[in-house]
């Protein structure tokens, strides 16, 4: 109980680490969820891009000079810090991106070119439009099917439909959500990797979501590729992370040319890079990368124990309370649900209670979350979405909870 | 203006009659009575009780000949003209903008061209209409007032 006690004390601590949540919104607190979207940053983040800007910053793996040196060793160490982040075997295996839909689009164009006519991508109904799109151009591209694997009632993967769409072993990539942005499902990420291996398919995990909610190990996971993206990992926009395997890095052609991703380059000709550096062409958003390593010291000091145990508490906690709420009905019900959370009043459009909810100072998002077909799927124009961050307490709920009651009864 | 002249002329029109004696008149009304309350949320309710009182929209015309894209929600938009005087009909699956599309028909249905066309959207503006939905939705109003103005220009 103790333990519990302070581990709430401590997470309602974190709130004056993050600017921002001090910030009024027509006159009221800001009450933020929805960070799913992107979440806030703390001192720590906004503090280490500025002393790089303002102290140490110059182009890096090029200059010989101090400075350089100085900024290329930060820029490095954070490869490192990412690497220890996702539990990888060997840190030239993070390569550095814009975000997860970049990250998604390299393998969709590296590993896509290893693949041949006749094979086939299996992605899941659960898919935000950043792990569908790439795969339908790459589809069109390469002459590959695009196989859907089902969802049940509760948004769980069906998992003997995911099999049977594995059984032929034409398959030549699963990409997969390892947590829907929509329904906050927690996929059985190990499971599907080893029915994924077991027909002959690599399997990639989009973690633009599950990144920020429960400890990531991809050796663990037994997975081929992970992407996930720095801005919802309380980092900075424009920095995204790519894992793979590096014998898959290896066999991958680059995804961009320009500098820094080739070793010699003559008129007629060009040899590339080791990797990571094969796969990061051109100057890289340095003061990002630095951004992102604050950022992921900040979730260490944290915990990802911790961060899961807290995230599961608001998740009950909102189920519960906004769940009980007359007129209101939760999306999904899945067996595990990071700190995401759909839900409709009945009689009142998702975009109304935004509106209202906003007035109240209170941030959510209404729509269909960039997952239109996963919408299409439970028969829903639009959702409105709660999400959860580790700033978030349960008193924030509480003020959903009031906000969606106000707005129900001036909707309804 | 399809289909326009079959329900036209049935009780229970969907067009919205004019209750002001011009477009800027409606306008002015708009900005005293949003006046008259202190908060946003009080507006709002004004708003919503507007789109309930909106004419009821033929459940035909719900379709996407009908829909005035850029919006977020969805939202429909009939006209007529009859004597020279175009009259609209509107509605929205989302209530807060159907309210909108109330206010926005009390200035331009039962126009003609001209004044139509010599009331430019910019009072959604002024009056704030445009920040009372966030402004992705924001845009959505104002492609409404434009979808108004190029019926009436062809």
């Amino acid at each position: 109980m103790t333990s519990s006690h302070d581990a709430r004390a401590c997470f309602e601590a974190i709130r004056s680490q993050f600017p921002i949540l001090r910030e009024q919104v027509y006159g009221r607190d800001l009450v933020f969820l929805d960070s799913a979207a992107s979440a806030q940053k703390p001192d720590c983040v906004i503090d280490a891009m500025s002393h790089t800007m303002r102290s140490q910053y110059a182009n890096i793996h090029r200059g010989l000079h101090w400075m350089s040196e100085r900024t290329t060793e930060a820029y490095e160490s954070v490869r490192t810090r990412c690497a220890a982040f996702l539990n990888a075997p060997d840190r030239r295996e993070i390569v550095f991106t814009r975000n997860s839909t970049e990250a998604i689009n390299l393998v969709a164009h590296s590993y896509g070119a290893l693949l041949r006519p006749g094979q086939a991508i299996l992605i899941s109904e659960l898919e935000h439009h950043s792990n569908l799109v790439p795969w339908q151009m790459l589809r069109d591209r390469a002459g590959l099917e695009l196989r859907i694997a089902p969802i049940d009632g509760n948004g769980d993967i069906d998992p003997e439909a995911y099999e049977a769409l594995l059984a032929d072993g034409r398959v030549g990539l699963v990409a997969i959500t390892h947590m829907s942005n929509v329904l906050g499902t927690l996929t059985p990420a190990k499971d599907l990797a080893r029915l994924a291996h077991r027909y002959g398919a690599k399997i990639l995990f989009d973690g633009s979501q599950s990144a920020v909610h429960r400890r990531i190990d991809v050796q663990d996971l037994d997975a081929d590729f992970f992407v996930c993206t720095g801005h919802k990992l309380y980092g900075p926009t424009g920095i995204g992370l790519l894992w793979a395997r590096a014998s898959l890095l290896e066999a991958m052609p680059p995804f961009l040319g320009g500098g820094e991703m080739i070793r010699s380059v003559s008129f007629e000709h060009a040899s590339w890079a080791d990797i990571p550096h094969k796969f990061e062409a051109g100057t890289p958003p340095i003061v990002e990368v630095v951004g992102l390593g604050a950022a992921l010291a900040f979730m260490e000091s944290l915990g990802a124990t911790a961060i899961a145990e807290h995230e599961a508490e608001l998740v009950s906690y909102a189920r519960h309370h906004l769940g009980g709420e007359d007129g209101v009905s939760l999306i999904g019900a899945p067996r595990e649900q990071g700190g995401v959370l759909s839900f409709l009043v009945e009689g009142a459009h998702p975009h109304d209670l935004a509106v209202l909810l906003d007035r109240q100072g209170i941030a959510i998002r209404a729509g269909q979350h960039c997952a239109e077909p996963l919408l299409r799927r439970l028969g829903l124009t639009a959702t409105a979405r709660a999400s959860f961050g580790v700033y978030t307490t349960t008193g924030d709920i509480d003020a959903l909870v009031a906000g969606v009651r106000r707005a129900r009864r001036m909707l309804v | 203006m399809s289909g326009a002249s079959s329900v036209g002329s049935a009780q229970g029109a969907p067009w919205v009659a004019p209750v002001d004696a011009s477009a800027r008149e409606a306008i002015d009304a708009i900005g005293e009575e949003l006046a008259m309350f202190d908060d946003w949320m009080d507006r709002y309710e004004y708003i919503i009780e507007l789109g309930r009182n909106l004419p009821s929209f033929p459940p035909a015309w719900q379709d996407e000949a009908h829909r005035v894209p850029g919006c977020q929600s969805q939202v429909w938009l009939e006209a007529r003209e009859e004597n020279g005087v175009l009259f609209f009909a509107g509605a929205s699956d989302a209530t807060i903008v159907s309210g909108l599309v109330a206010l926005l028909l009390r200035v331009y249905s039962g126009r003609t061209a001209q004044e139509i066309e010599e009331t430019p959207p910019g009072f959604l503006h002024d009056l704030g209409l445009v920040k009372a939905l966030s402004t992705n939705r924001g845009n959505g109003v104002e492609a409404m007032a434009q979808a108004i103005r190029a019926r009436a220009r062809s």
